[in-house]
This record gives structure tokens, C-alpha cells and sequence, in this order.
């Protein structure tokens, strides 16, 4: 054994072989431990956010902030606010009115402990006639080498529904959401991920002020208004592959597409592909396009035949059949100046255009005989701007 | 470019999740680049729960979105 040793002490090639074996090992370790699951990093973000588009606008700020605390848990807590103004294509038909503003608060926590991450949140959303929340559990486990990681969810939400115009009109809604997803490393440079979600509604889950029309010939326009009626039931299943791809110099390839399909017989789909490539370190640029498509709820009609013509009614363009496609543009710059406890930073700025060609939408203040005005289209311009800190 | 069609997918997860004589392909030390941020789904966590947000608003499609979590196996 001695002799042994002291022949592999003084071979060369051999103790460079053994040499370059404990860095590879040395090397191994480290970078296992780097790859083990980890928390997300201690940021916070402060976003202005603006949607203009259907003749409303919305704007607000995000903020999110996260942090750690002992390595093995990591606090977060966003607060976030649509401030609306105009009117949508709904109010401009029938003057109904709509809540002006929403105040988001999410608190939520992980709990990483080796390979599984827990993770809990509270949702809690406020309008002036609309009161949601939620608590929401995951977990994530990394198996097989850290290749794979499987993840388990589950959702529970419940609302409260009013009407600004009645102070008596008061209607609940539960919410429960199921969800599982496998993500796999492929290759070097391919990571893809697989999700379900089935989503289960059950309450009051209809807009209470949005009304559906039929043709009435007492009626000097020709038709008349009515309130919605929806089930008070909603099952739905979306499925989504997500993939990303590491492009031989440094640039990435995202794609997504998705399925969906629910109880009130909506079916729909969507593609995503997404560039990102950065420039000298400090700049990251994204472009991505997006394509969308769904068919019409079994019981949407743009006008019914008569008033009461079927139990469930429904009008709201997003029930209808319609097609959509956007596309966007992304810069992100990094500073790196520390100032007190902050290690970095980024500023962002986004800007996303989105359109919706509706087929079985009208657009009633277009003018035209009933059930034949033109097609209602629906276009949007979406800019983000904001800041991240890392500490 | 890799061309992994879905079924292959399919069967290379069946695979992995079925047999444990099958050891992992891609050893950690090789996983820089997909643990590169711009590989990430979620970059920024405040604009991907926007984006969904508003697209949830105008769609009737929800669910399987993707969170801001891990999932990517390679943190």
C-alpha cells in the first residue's frame, strides 16, 4: 500500500490526474451546492403600470418586496392598485356602472428546507362593490439529481359580490384551485416544463351589472336590455408546455403554448415565443409574440331571440368567440453602484400592444339594424416602467 | 436546434420517473447556462403577475400560467 502511494507520489502524469480529480471534485461540490434549491433573492420592485385600450384606462403601482431570513425562509409582501377611468364598451351601451378602483395586498412566505420548498400566501383585493381573497399552499420538490422538479398546489379563494346601486345586494362566491407541474432539465441548453390547473368557481359568478340584449319590436331601436344569468357552477382544465432554450451565444428562446377548456364550453388556446438577448452586460432586450384564441360559453348570444329565450344568458365579450395576438418589447439597463445595503439594480421599461378581432361581438354603438352592426374590435397599448433593487 | 417533438418528451419523463437505473444527463456543474437569469420565465416576478393579470381580464382562458416560483431545476 506504501509503495503504492509513494508510486503514484512520484508519477507526474498520475498526480496531475489526481490533482485535476480533486478540482473536479472540488468544482462538483461547489457547483452542487450552487444548484441545490435555493429561495429567491432578496429585491424589491417598484412598478408604474398603464393600460390604455377599449376606452378605458388603467394605471397604478406595484410593489413587491422579498426577504430573507435565515436561509431557510423568505418573506415577501406586494401591494398593487388599478386606478380605472372611461368607459368600456359595456357602460358606453348601457350606462352601467363600474368600480374605479382596486387595491391588491398579497402577503406570503417560503420555508425551504433541503430539496422542498413550502410556500404560502394571503390575497386580499378590494374594490368599492367587490371583495376577494384567497390563501394559496405549494410545494416543490427537486428529485433526480436536481433534473427535475415536481410541484404541488392548491388555492382557496372567496368573494363577496355587490352592487353599488343596491346596498342590500350582497353574493358569495368560493373558488378552489388544484394544480401540479413537472419541470425538466433536457439537454444543457433545454429546460422544459409541463402544468394542469383545474380551477373549480361555485357562487354568484356573473358581472351584476352587465346585461345581455334581445330583439323586442316594441322597443324604438328595435332591441332591449335584460341582466345576465350565468351557472353558478365553473369547472376549467388548462394545460401548458413551457420550454426554454439557451441560443449558442448568450441569448435565450422562450415558447409556450397552452389548452384550456371549461363547463361552459369554452375552448381556447395560446402561443408565446419570446427573444431575449443581452448586450454588454448591463442591457437585457426582450421581444416576444403572442397569439390567442377561444371559442364562445354555450350560452353567450351578441342578441338573444326574446326576453328570457334561455335559462342562462350571457353578453360579456370575454365569454365570446374571438381571436387576439400581441406583441412587445422589453430593455432592462443594470447599475451596479452600491449605495448603503443596496448591491444592485435595474431599470425597466416595457411596452406590449394587444388585439382583439371579436366574432360574435357587435359593437351596438356603431349603429345599424339589430344583430348587424359591424364587429367590435378591441385594441390596447401596455407600458410598464420599474425599478428592482437587489440587497 | 434540438428537436424534441412531445411525445418524446413524454416518454424521456415516463422514462425518468420509471426507472432508476437511468442517472441524470445533465450533471449540476453543467447547468450554468440554464441557471443564467435571462433562462428564467419569471425574470421579474412584479411584471410576469402583471402581464397575467391583464391578460386574465380579457380572456376567459386562466390557469397553468406559470408562477414567479422555481420550477426550473436549476437554481
Amino acid at each position: 500500500m506504501q509503495k503504492h502511494i509513494t508510486q503514484v507520489a512520484k508519477s507526474t502524469p498520475k498526480a496531475l490526474r489526481l490533482s485535476k480529480a480533486v478540482m473536479f471534485f472540488s468544482l462538483w461540490t461547489s457547483v452542487s451546492q450552487l444548484h441545490a434549491a435555493i429561495l429567491p433573492e432578496d429585491r424589491a420592485d417598484f412598478m408604474y403600470h398603464s393600460y390604455e385600450g377599449g376606452g378605458i384606462e388603467i394605471t397604478g403601482p406595484s410593489i413587491l418586496v422579498r426577504k430573507q431570513i435565515d436561509d431557510k425562509f423568505s418573506f415577501y409582501g406586494n401591494y398593487y392598485v388599478d386606478n380605472i377611468t372611461g368607459a368600456s364598451i359595456d357602460v358606453v351601451a348601457t350606462a352601467s356602472p363600474y368600480e374605479e378602483n382596486r387595491t391588491e395586498y398579497k402577503a406570503g412566505m417560503e420555508y425551504l428546507r433541503d430539496q422542498v420548498t413550502l410556500k404560502t400566501s394571503y390575497t386580499h383585493s378590494e374594490e368599492n362593490d367587490f371583495l376577494a381573497q384567497s390563501v394559496n399552499f405549494d410545494v416543490s420538490q427537486e428529485i433526480f439529481g436536481g433534473m427535475s422538479t415536481v410541484s404541488l398546489g392548491y388555492s382557496y379563494g372567496w368573494d363577496e359580490v355587490g352592487r353599488s346601486t343596491d346596498p342590500t345586494f350582497s353574493r358569495d362566491v368560493d373558488r378552489q384551485s388544484y394544480r401540479v407541474s413537472l419541470s425538466q432539465v433536457l439537454t444543457k441548453k433545454l429546460i422544459a416544463e409541463l402544468a394542469v390547473e383545474t380551477i373549480t368557481d361555485e357562487g354568484f359568478l356573473n358581472n351584476p351589472y352587465r346585461q345581455v340584449r334581445y330583439f323586442d319590436a316594441t322597443a324604438a331601436r328595435g332591441f332591449n336590455y335584460e341582466f345576465e344569468v350565468y351557472p353558478n357552477t365553473r369547472t376549467s382544465t388548462a394545460v401548458a408546455l413551457r420550454a426554454a432554450y439557451y441560443l449558442p451565444y448568450r441569448a435565450a428562446l422562450h415558447a409556450e403554448y397552452r389548452i384550456y377548456e371549461d363547463t361552459w364550453g369554452i375552448k381556447a388556446s395560446n402561443i408565446e415565443l419570446k427573444y431575449t438577448h443581452p448586450f454588454k452586460d448591463k442591457w437585457i432586450f426582450d421581444i416576444s409574440l403572442r397569439g390567442y384564441e377561444q371559442t364562445a360559453a354555450d350560452f353567450y348570444a351578441d342578441i338573444f331571440p326574446g326576453a328570457n329565450a334561455q335559462n342562462f344568458l350571457a353578453r360579456d365579450k370575454e365569454l365570446s368567440t374571438f381571436t387576439g395576438g400581441s406583441y412587445g418589447f422589453g430593455v432592462s439597463y443594470e447599475f451596479t453602484k452600491e449605495w448603503g445595503f443596496i448591491d444592485k439594480g435595474t431599470f425597466n421599461f416595457s411596452f406590449n400592444h394587444l388585439e382583439y378581432e371579436y366574432e360574435n361581438f357587435r359593437d351596438v354603438t356603431a349603429g345599424g339594424a339589430p344583430g348587424s352592426e359591424p364587429l367590435y374590435f378591441l385594441d390596447a397599448d401596455i407600458v410598464q416602467m420599474y425599478i428592482s433593487l437587489w440587497y | 436546434m434540438i428537436k424534441i417533438s412531445l411525445p418524446s418528451c413524454i416518454m424521456l419523463l415516463l422514462l425518468v420517473s420509471g426507472c432508476s437505473k437511468i442517472e441524470p444527463w445533465v450533471k449540476p456543474y453543467e447547468r450554468d447556462q440554464l441557471a443564467d437569469p435571462i433562462m428564467s420565465s419569471a425574470r421579474d416576478p412584479v411584471s410576469k403577475s402583471y402581464m397575467t393579470h391583464v391578460y386574465q381580464a380579457r380572456e376567459a382562458a386562466r390557469g397553468a400560467e406559470g408562477g414567479a416560483g422555481g420550477g426550473c431545476g436549476c437554481n
